[in-house]
């Protein structure tokens, strides 16, 4: 056997160390996007969330200038984080509906009391089966929505108030 | 001082009154999501479905061992959707619409998961060359 030919499991085996040193170094990225980006929002009607304010369908986000869809849970902590930072969007006059995952009315309206309330409609998600057909993983999750009910633009997390630029400038190119 | 299996125990019971730090709903699980349907060939069509299934919150397993609370919506959804006499073959499309092949443990049999389909027969043929020429009798 040639002496090269007898180094080539040790050579083997670099590699694979080096590949493995370098995954380490470089994690995959295991945020899970919705494919939906450029595709309309699928049909959906939800009931209200709380009493007194209306349910979310889909026909609503088809009509109008671009929204932003809100995932949100009053059980979700950085939910309570994103909560300031929506109301500073909505605070540029972009409108905002919501939809709650899997809650009950008296959560919901107690988060929204305590957390600020910049939604103009909120549906109820009982078993996330919305949350599902939109190809969303978690909660909280922001859609930038267009004014023919096409998303435009997916933010997984809550937005923080570095990221409220990005999401104004996908909502201004939605126009 | 405290002796070590103290320390142990301690720690263990620690383990046991300290709060989740994964937040979960105050709901219920969904209706199917840990019920069987009725009908024994739907519920293993579903079960098997479910088996497939990546679950969104815990990457590493199906829906079927997960007890994500979206898992459980999960398998809510295969079951209704199994119930309602809808093709499992569908499910999983309107699933890998939404998040990718990536949802399903099931290897796409598109160009990119043709080595993985046809690395079994490969590695079969060359043990199955190996073998004979081993056992092949030798020319005195």
């Amino acid at each position: 056997m040639s002496r090269s030919l007898r180094l080539l499991p040790v050579v083997l085996l670099a590699l694979v160390i080096a590949a493995l040193v370098w995954r380490l170094a470089h994690p995959e990225d295991t945020t899970i996007r919705s494919r939906l980006a450029g595709k309309p929002v699928p049909e959906f009607a939800l009931p209200p969330a709380v009493p007194g304010k209306l349910g979310l369908a889909s026909a609503d986000l088809a009509k109008g200038g671009p929204r932003l869809l809100n995932v949100f849970a009053s059980w979700c902590v950085p939910c309570i984080a994103e909560a300031r930072v929506l109301d500073q969007i909505k605070g540029k006059g972009v409108a905002i509906d919501a939809i709650a995952i899997r809650d009950r009315p008296e959560d919901v309206a107690a988060f929204l009391a305590a957390h600020g309330d910049p939604f103009d409609r909120i549906g109820s998600d009982d078993n996330s089966r919305v949350q599902l057909a939109l190809g969303s993983a978690g909660v909280p999750e922001s859609f930038v929505v267009d004014g023919r009910g096409f998303i435009r633009y997916q933010h997984v997390g809550p937005i923080e108030p570095a990221d409220v630029p990005t999401i104004l400038a996908q909502l201004e190119e939605a126009k | 001082m405290r002796r070590p299996t103290q320390t142990v125990l301690v720690a263990c019971l620690s383990l046991l009154v300290s709060a989740p730090a994964l937040a979960d709903s105050s709901l219920p699980p969904a209706q199917w999501a840990n019920r069987q349907l009725p009908d024994p060939r739907q519920e293993a069509r579903a079960r098997a479905l479910m088996e497939e299934l990546r679950c969104l919150v815990c990457q590493g397993q199906s829906i079927a061992d997960s007890d994500a609370e979206l898992a459980g919506d999960m398998r809510h959804l295969v079951r209704t959707r199994i119930a309602a006499g809808d093709n499992p073959r569908a499910i999983r499309a309107w699933l890998v619409e939404r998040y990718g092949d990536w949802i399903s443990y099931r290897p796409p049999s598109e160009p990119i998961g043709w080595p993985l389909w046809g690395a079994p027969l490969v590695l079969l043929l060359l043990g199955a060359l190996l073998v004979r020429r081993r056992i092949k009798p030798r020319r005195p």
